[in-house]
């Protein structure tokens, strides 16, 4: 199967197999109005099968997003049919308006107009607490 | 610079070794600091009810020579309209210097802080944080016990909801050689957040049991908590959990003689009054020395914020 390069946009590479959808999802691509190919199980010679996000557009993609949902991604910016920075995700320490605090007590549950705002507490758990009520994301 | 008091972690524990120092010169220089807040203005913002935290604070200002503005019902506030909090708190911003508020929302105060331009003091933010209640229960610790590590501290009751044991584990954690020994029911157990990201980062010592009479007498520090109906969302629970740990004269005889016994306050029966008068009981001095750690925690907010001169001890 053959995907064009793109000339100008982003390569979301090295996406663990089967959450390509997931991240087209909350990466709000679904809404942007510019072609977006996604390539699923392609091989790879580190994981064996990964998945692929090409936009074909420069737009801007939240690296937090892609990092909380998948650390072990790069990111690949394109210009002018080459890659002119490339990116290793990690998990941010911050994630807005991504998870939703699930607490019934939590004042997010009154202030719709808050953000939803998460904190990173253990890394090695990836282990994430609203900053309001210190509820661990689920 | 503007500083808010959100959650005991917010203070360092130099802080808060300071507030205790300051606490204790305002106990024995009352005079020296009754003027010092003259033409500041405390807001009592308590859209949940609470009188004796509410009065604490306003006792504090009174007695810093300072004013209050107090809502003390949210149905008759803006409230009760639709207002936020963040707007509620930018407003009081125009009219205050400080601000004191408690809320049944947890991190409402966090909230609060964010958006008001004078510096906010959590009072209680539902299950969460209670910070100035820390602060009275460390002062009555240091006063009664003469140190702050060092201690065996036995925690008992409603662990899992009651947000003055967590905030307390937490304080106590930056001490040296204390032990935990959390005293509940199952369903009432210290939840996981607070045991793993505070007893076991800090490597405190700490043993768990639901047998208060095996605790009792290895204990420096009994802090009784409240089993509280409005933590619960069914009656059935509350009424088969509320008697699971009550105090008598009989079993604290199994203490030891300087066995300090504490309690946040309100008690129902958690604590026989019989022990009111055993020189062990110290959870009326609390409430004194919590106002006396509201007054040290008004002086160093106003004056981080340049609203007033720095106090030296």
């Amino acid at each position: 199967m053959n995907i064009d390069s793109i000339k100008n946009g982003v390569v979301i590479d090295h996406i663990t197999a089967g959450r390509a959808m997931e991240l087209y999802r909350l990466l709000g691509l679904d809404g942007v109005g510019v072609p977006v190919a996604i390539i699923t199980n392609a091989l790879s010679s580190k994981k064996g099968k990964k998945d692929i996000i090409k936009i074909d557009a420069d737009i801007p993609v939240d690296l937090d997003v892609i990092g909380f949902v998948d650390p072990g991604a790069t990111v690949n910016m394109i210009k002018d049919g080459a890659v002119v920075e490339k990116k290793k995700m990690k998990l941010p320490q911050i994630l807005k308006n991504v998870l939703k605090c699930k607490n019934p007590r939590c004042i997010t549950t009154t202030e719709q107009e808050l953000p939803h705002v998460f904190r990173l507490t253990d890394a090695d758990h990836k282990t994430y607490r609203c900053i309001y009520c210190e509820t661990k994301a689920k | 610079m503007k500083r808010s008091v959100i959650d005991i972690t917010d203070l360092t524990k130099e802080e808060i070794d300071a507030l205790t120092n300051v606490a204790e010169d305002i106990i024995s220089n009352p005079g020296k600091y009754a003027h010092i807040c003259a033409g500041k203005k405390l807001a009592t913002l308590f859209f949940e009810p609470s009188t004796r935290t509410r009065m604490s604070f306003e006792a504090a200002m009174y007695e810093l020579g300072g004013n209050v503005l107090s809502m003390t019902d949210a149905a008759t506030s803006s409230a009760s309209k639709g207002e936020s909090v963040s707007d509620t708190a930018k407003v009081i911003s125009c009219y205050a210097d400080i601000i004191a508020m408690r809320h049944s929302k947890e991190g409402a105060a966090l909230v609060a802080a964010n958006a008001a331009s004078i510096p906010v003091i959590n009072a209680g933010d539902g299950g969460h944080c209670h910070p100035t209640q820390t602060l009275a229960d460390l002062l009555t610790i240091k006063r009664e016990k003469g140190r702050l590590g060092d201690l065996t501290v036995g925690l008992c009751g409603d662990l899992k909801f009651g947000r003055t044991v967590h905030s307390l584990i937490q304080a106590l954690s930056r001490y040296e050689n204390i032990q935990i020994v959390l005293i509940s029911p199952d369903e009432l157990r210290l939840p996981d957040y607070v045991y793993n990201d505070v007893i076991i980062k800090n490597n405190m010592k700490c043993t768990q049991t639901s047998d208060l009479l095996w605790a009792l007498p290895k204990l420096d520090v009994l802090y009784m908590t409240r089993v509280q109906k409005e933590r619960f969302f069914n009656e059935e629970d509350y009424l088969r959990l509320k008697d699971s740990y009550i105090l008598t004269p009989e079993k604290l005889a199994r203490a030891k003689k300087d066995t300090i016994v504490m309690h946040p306050l309100p008690r129902v029966n958690e604590i026989s009054v019989a022990i009111d008068d055993d020189p062990r009981a110290c959870y009326f001095k609390q409430v004194l020395n919590g106002k006396y750690m509201r007054m040290a925690l008004i002086l160093k907010l106003l004056a981080d914020n340049k609203a007033i001169d720095e106090v030296t001890v």
